[in-house]
């Protein structure tokens, strides 16, 4: 009952945060040089006939808070126009696209969670010691290499070298999407990883010392139980926070990994879009992208309630 | 050396020879021998630093990673040192459990009270729920006012019991008790000392009690060691530690207990030991010259209640309570935690708004001429500035007209020296400071600004025995040279020693009011009666018995 009325109220905030990025969105038309129906008719030439059916049809000719309603109207039903690039629907654009970049941000989460966090606590655990250095050492080179470069690098070793993974494309099917994502996601992941690691690393070394468990310890307590329920669970609260705006990020940042596998996703999409001028491309992939990281944020914090009953006391009180 | 030693085979824990290195090779603990035969009470007796804590972690196997154990520690017939963890591990829990001493951090607190006891309870379902029950109310809460609650929704005595019942859940041969009571009310502390002892009798379990408190540790054990900086001070019979010790160090520690059916002189250690110190006197004989009846301060029908967050109750502080304090006398209030006493401070200190009622001071008495010394003395000095910046911060504050820098410098000096301190440590940071030198920094500071009142919120609570006396009698001084003070404890001994009237606070009333005298020697109210029944006697029938109260959900400790 009460979880119901606090995701009731994160659902009404994120429409309201979507109404401001809408609005914002709607008026690039207008804050983009050039004119709107200019924008609109693309790089061509245009008649003086063809932008007077333009302004009829997006119904420039009326005030701006009519025209933001009816593009909002539009919008509402997933329609965002059509691209002005190759006269496609944007919407069924949009849905071909995202699912290649929600499969990639999902793969790079769960690989992110199985690398980050058992090196991570295992680190923290042994904060000082040969394991901790070592990972710490590993990641954060791991981290100071540019994507693309960690991206070429297996590229080169699992694709070509050792012909493990495909080098382009994005597959049908479960497992041949899988075995296609793999070397992307790995990329995306390894972006990351020294973040979480540090994250999960310094946490893990705070409860390690912690009373609880040296009491744990003391009176028996199962190593598996000390792992998991104490560490694994006690790391996991600041994780999830961060794990949602790195979801954010996976879903907005992934230009440079789609180029170099050649996957067909939204981040491509956005930047043609963009230096195409592409507006109507531009609106739908933006508020789509936004929608994503709020849910990602709210799926954080709805992880956040679930890991720590004091939180949960405290939010649904 | 400890009388265990004739028969080792039967001893249930023998250490020989116990050192603890650092990294740096310096020993933490050197040469601790003692033993333990099963269903024995054994105390360990020291102050902070002497490494009873240390010597119980290397007992247990359970030493930080950066220290290491040399010597022999042997479970029955089990090495300790050196020992795989892989071996240590399956015997701990029954043979050899461990109970900390800060029931706030002890239970891991994203698990409820019975998944706490099932990590090491057997079976599964209702047979472990059975199982689970029985535990808890073995430790004298009723298991559905425990059972499915977090660590955080409890009080610390319910804590602390729930703690014991997880330690003792595979009956283990030997406990080892860190404190165990140390972070307790005091009649919290005693029921629960009193639920060891049961517990340890139906057991017939042998008991490690780490304690720095003498009294407890005679009332409740057979044989004491007592440790000082890593080492073995003295060990023997208890009864050799009631009669006052063998050892100098041992009769300085007896000396620095503060007793409750009398004032004293003098309460420095070294003045008691020469025995004039601990002559008793008159209790009213410290206010200093214009001590009277006129009010300083006054307090009229005092209320606070603060809003509980979210749907809960709101919390009643402070219920119209009303006092008096006259000009150059001493006003103790005394309470537990949970009596309002903090908040009483923090009202008449102006840190906190009233709900209503009014604290008023004499007309010519400003705001700052009230000074204060809290409990932590850690956490009260700015750790990046010198004491001597500190301290001059404070004269330049009070003085308001610019003084020459030599000016400053004398005046910080000489109240260094009153408060028992060298000038020298105008120089020094707080970091190099032990805590009772902090707490008297703490003091200079207040005394600088020249005070009319000083409200002091447990100043000595976190401070050791001895530490304690050197800053009484510091506070003590400043009294007999004219100050008035509103002296805050939870410790009947000390509210003796340093107040002239009392208040006893008890959920935000006044339950009872009068002069320190009659109240501890004849309390009228049941509940000074029991506060009083619970400051440890040194006894075994102090120990012995039933609890004095059976506790409630949150209210207790």
């Amino acid at each position: 009952m009460k979880i119901a009325v606090w995701l009731g109220r994160r659902l009404i905030a994120i429409v309201l945060q979507l109404l401001i990025i809408s609005f914002l969105t709607f008026s690039l038309l207008f804050l983009m040089p050039g004119s709107p129906e200019q924008i609109l008719i693309g790089p061509n030439p245009a008649t003086a006939e063809q932008l007077e059916s333009i302004r009829e049809r997006y119904g420039l000719n009326e005030p701006f808070l009519a025209q933001y309603a009816d593009w909002l109207g539009a919008a509402v039903h997933l329609d965002f126009g059509t691209s002005i690039a190759n006269g496609e629907e944007v919407s069924s654009l949009l849905i071909e696209r995202s699912g290649v970049t929600v499969s990639l941000a999902i793969y790079a989460i769960v690989l992110l969670l199985l690398l980050a966090v058992p090196l991570g606590l295992v680190a923290g655990a042994r904060a000082g010691g040969t394991a901790d250095r070592v990972i710490s050492a590993v990641t954060t080179m791991l981290v100071s290499a540019p994507a693309f470069a960690t991206g070429l690098l297996l590229l080169y070793v699992f694709g070509v070298v050792l012909r493990w993974f495909p080098i382009f494309g994005f597959g049908s099917g479960f497992t041949d999407v899988v075995w296609h994502l793999t070397l992307p996601a790995a990329t995306l992941a390894i972006a990351v990883i020294a973040l979480i690691v540090r994250q999960t690393r310094a946490v893990a070394a705070t409860i390690v010392r912690s009373d609880y468990v040296l009491f744990g310890r003391a009176r028996g307590v199962a190593p598996w139980t000390i792992w998991t329920r104490y560490l694994l669970r006690g790391s996991s609260m600041p994780l999830v926070t961060s794990m949602g705006l790195v979801l954010g990020f996976f879903l907005t940042g992934t230009v440079v990994v789609e180029r170099l596998f050649s996957i067909p996703g939204l981040g491509s999409l956005l930047i043609n879009a963009v230096s195409t001028k592409d507006l109507p491309v531009v609106q739908g992939a933006t508020i789509l992208v936004s929608f994503f990281v709020l849910l990602a944020n709210l799926l954080a914090d709805a992880s956040h309630l679930a890991v720590d009953p004091r939180v949960r006391k405290a939010v649904l009180a | 050396m400890a009388s265990g030693n004739g028969r080792p085979g039967a001893d249930l824990l023998s250490v020989e020879g116990l050192r603890v290195t650092g990294h740096d090779g310096a020993a933490l603990v050197d040469d601790v021998t003692f033993s333990i035969r099963p269903g024995e009470t054994v105390a360990l007796v020291g102050e902070s630093g002497s490494g009873k804590s240390l010597t119980a972690k290397a007992i247990a196997g359970l030493l930080p990673r950066n220290l290491t154990a040399s010597g022999s520690i042997r479970w029955r017939e089990t090495e300790v040192v050196g020992a795989r963890e892989r071996v240590l591990r399956t015997l701990r829990g029954p043979q050899v459990s461990m109970l900390l001493q800060d029931p706030f951090t002890l239970l891991n607190p994203l698990t409820p009270v019975w998944r706490t006891l099932a990590e090491t309870l057997p079976g599964r379902g209702a047979e472990l729920r059975l199982l689970i029950s029985e535990r808890i109310s073995d430790v004298g809460i009723e298991p559905a006012r425990a059972r499915d609650r977090y660590p955080w929704e409890l009080s610390g005595g319910m804590r602390q019991r729930i703690g014991l019942a997880a330690a003792l859940s595979q009956s283990p041969a030997l406990l080892l008790a860190d404190e165990p009571t140390t972070a307790l009310d005091a009649t919290t502390q005693r029921d629960v000392l009193r639920l060891i002892h049961r517990l340890q009798r139906g057991h017939g379990m042998a008991m490690l009690l780490i304690t720095h408190d003498l009294r407890i540790a005679t009332s409740m054990s057979d044989r004491v060691v007592v440790m000082a900086k890593g080492g073995i001070v003295e060990s023997g019979d208890v009864d050799d530690l009631r009669s006052g010790g063998r050892q100098e160090y041992t009769r300085r520690l007896w000396a620095a207990q503060l007793p409750v059916d009398r004032r004293l002189a003098d309460l420095r250690v070294e003045a008691r030991l020469d025995g004039a110190g601990a002559a008793p006197v008159p209790d009213a004989a410290t206010g200093g010259a214009g001590a009277g009846t006129t009010p300083i301060l006054v307090v009229r029908e005092l209320s606070k209640s603060f809003a509980a967050r979210g749907h809960g109750e709101g919390v009643q502080a402070l219920d119209r309570v009303g006092l008096e304090l006259a000009r150059g006398r001493s006003l103790g209030v005394i309470g537990e935690s949970g009596s309002g006493k903090t908040t009483l401070a923090r009202c008449i200190l102006g840190l906190e708004q009233p709900t209503s009622g009014t604290v008023e001071l004499t007309p010519g008495i400003a705001r700052r001429q009230v000074q204060c010394v809290f409990q932590d003395p850690y956490s009260s000095l700015n750790p990046s500035h010198s004491i001597g910046f500190a301290l001059a911060e404070a004269v330049r504050h009070r003085a308001g007209a610019p003084l020459s820098r030599r000016e400053v410098a004398a005046e910080i000096a000489a109240t260094l020296h009153s408060v028992g301190l060298d000038a020298s440590f105008a120089r020094r940071r707080p970091e190099t400071l032990s805590g009772g030198q902090r707490q008297r920094v703490a003091i200079a500071r207040a005394l600088l600004l020249r005070p009319e009142i000083l409200v002091c919120d447990e100043p000595v609570a976190a401070l050791d025995l001895t530490v304690q006396s050197q800053v009484l009698q510091v506070l003590r001084d400043a009294q007999a040279g004219g100050l008035s003070m509103v002296f805050i404890t939870h410790d009947m001994s000390v509210a003796r020693q340093l107040t002239d009237e009392v208040i006893v606070l008890h959920k935000g009333r006044i339950v009872e009011t009068g002069p320190t005298a009659s109240v501890l020697d004849d309390p009228q109210h049941e509940y000074t009666a029991r506060l009083l029944a619970s400051v440890p006697s040194g006894d075994r029938e102090w120990i012995a018995g039933p609890p004095l109260q059976r506790t409630g959900a949150m209210t207790d400790g």
